[in-house]
């Protein structure tokens, strides 16, 4: 199920239960993979695969509200995607995240937003 | 330290025509549910302070003992303990370089650069070079960490239990560092981001052992130097005796480190100081799970294992006549035996994009 917003669209990535508090989820869309937190104040998201190596994010392990990878153990902060620990020193791509009823959310550009952006590179 | 020549001098002797297809493939992983992995790879200080506590504990009154017997005979026991107990610094680097031993990061990063400096492994350099070895392990001139190169040498391997040859070309690659003197090899693994820290940080390393060496000139006496880095070579025979046993005479060029990693059941000293690396097959399916959780996998897991190795008696048993037959024979090795699969057992991880 997707909602549209200007040049956002939402997303149904998983229900409120499916994830543990300091845990998260792989979700895949469109041929894309994400990776959903849930924290103790709310749920996050970013794009799935570590921006160092080919592993996924969800195999890893929610720690101080950062993500560890799998692999390397390098870590993100969850909330801004930003890199912590080595090896990873690209930052990972965070999206926006709403809870509607039972419903986890993720806003991934619309496809006229991505467009608009290829354009003007 | 390894038995290896420095990275980018070495040729593996080892003709592999399926090499590209086998480094594509998956790393082999194992089933286990995550409830149960998220238990194993919680973080806790209180396991990483009582082992680290004790150890400098220990470290401080084996040197304090060494000191006082200097220049008696009983200095070389003494100091025979403080070394071994010095070299412990090689498994705590190593496992403080994958963030697991602490949850506050200031904690794992201060014992993390303490411990680098001990054992000689620059912290910067190593925390790369390391990556790629769980990246590519045992995949020939993909790892820069393979301990016992293809044909066999022996002497290196010998003289490593006193650090001879990986020692010495660390202190080499150090004094380059510091000079701001980086190889190709190394750009192309180490970030251009990390190459000043890496240069400072050899610099500072240089800095303490200048000074070490200046006092002890100036004290016209040897005991200085018998506390900093000499250890890592005087002390280095069990780093050697437990390391060898992770990966030589074992398969090259497989995704699946049940084929290329072992463990071996040692006694509960060795496994204070060396960090419970012998549980190293499992520390390397799983790298994210701390060193003091690796006996609760290795129970959780071993059904899907080939058997641990009883003894590092039995490893080696079975280890050197194979790394004999190595040095003319370098595409032997030792087979492992794999369990049967569970009947449609899936891996519960998410499968990684060829490359």
């Amino acid at each position: 199920m997707a909602a549209d917003t200007d040049n956002t669209t939402w997303v149904v990535a998983c229900a409120v239960d499916d994830i543990d508090e300091e845990d998260v989820l792989r979700f895949d869309h469109e041929g894309a993979s994400y990776a959903v937190y849930r924290l103790a104040k709310g749920f996050h998201a970013s794009d799935g695969w570590c921006t160092h190596e080919q592993a996924h994010l969800a195999d890893g392990f929610v720690v101080n509200g950062e993500i560890e990878c799998p692999l390397h153990q390098g870590r993100f902060d969850i909330v801004s995607g930003k890199p912590l620990s080595p090896p990873v020193c690209v930052k990972l791509k965070t999206y926006p995240v709403r809870v509607d009823g039972r419903s986890v959310l993720i806003g991934l550009p619309a496809a006229g937003a991505i467009d608009a952006a290829k354009g003007a590179t | 330290m390894s038995s290896t020549p420095p990275p980018g001098t070495s040729k593996p002797g080892l003709t592999d025509e399926t090499f590209d297809d086998r480094i594509s493939e998956q790393w082999y992983q194992p089933r286990i549910p995550r409830a149960v992995l998220k238990d194993l790879m919680k973080r806790s200080d209180a396991p990483g302070l009582r082992n680290f506590g004790l150890w400098l504990v220990l470290l401080i009154a084996s040197g304090v003992v060494a000191g006082l017997t200097w220049g008696t005979w009983w200095a070389v026991p003494a100091f025979f303990v403080y070394g071994t107990i010095y070299s412990s610094s090689d498994a705590r680097w190593h496992e403080l370089a994958h963030g697991t031993p602490f949850k506050t990061r200031w904690l794992n990063d201060a014992f993390y650069h303490l411990s680098s400096f001990m054992t000689i492994r620059e912290a910067y350099w190593w925390r790369w070079s390391h990556a790629r070895h769980h990246t590519h392990t045992y995949f020939v001139e993909r790892d820069p960490e393979i301990q016992v190169t293809r044909p066999t040498q022996v002497l290196p391997i010998v003289l490593d239990f006193l650090a001879l040859i990986g020692g010495v070309a660390e202190i080499r690659k150090t004094i380059r560092h510091a000079f701001g003197r980086v190889d190709a090899v190394t750009e192309a693994f180490l970030p251009a981001s990390e190459r000043p820290k890496m240069i400072w940080s050899s610099r500072i390393y240089l800095a303490v052992i200048v000074a070490t060496i200046a006092l002890a000139i100036g004290l016209r006496s040897f005991l200085p130097l018998m506390f900093v880095w000499t250890p890592r070579f005087y002390g280095g025979w069990l780093h050697q005796l437990l390391g060898l046993t992770q990966h030589a005479g074992l398969g090259v060029n497989v995704k699946d480190h049940r084929l290329n990693t072992r463990t071996v059941y040692v006694n509960p000293a060795f496994r204070f100081l060396y960090l419970n690396m012998n549980y190293h097959l499992e520390h390397h399916l799983l790298p994210m799970v701390p060193f003091h959780a690796l006996p609760r996998l290795h129970e959780a897991i071993k059904d899907q294992l080939p058997p641990a190795y009883p003894s590092l008696y039995a490893t080696y048993r079975e280890m050197v006549p194979a790394l004999w037959k190595q040095r003319r024979d370098p595409a032997h090795v030792i087979e492992r035996t794999l369990p049967d699969p569970a009947p449609g057992a899936q891996s519960n991880f998410t499968a990684q994009p060829s490359t």
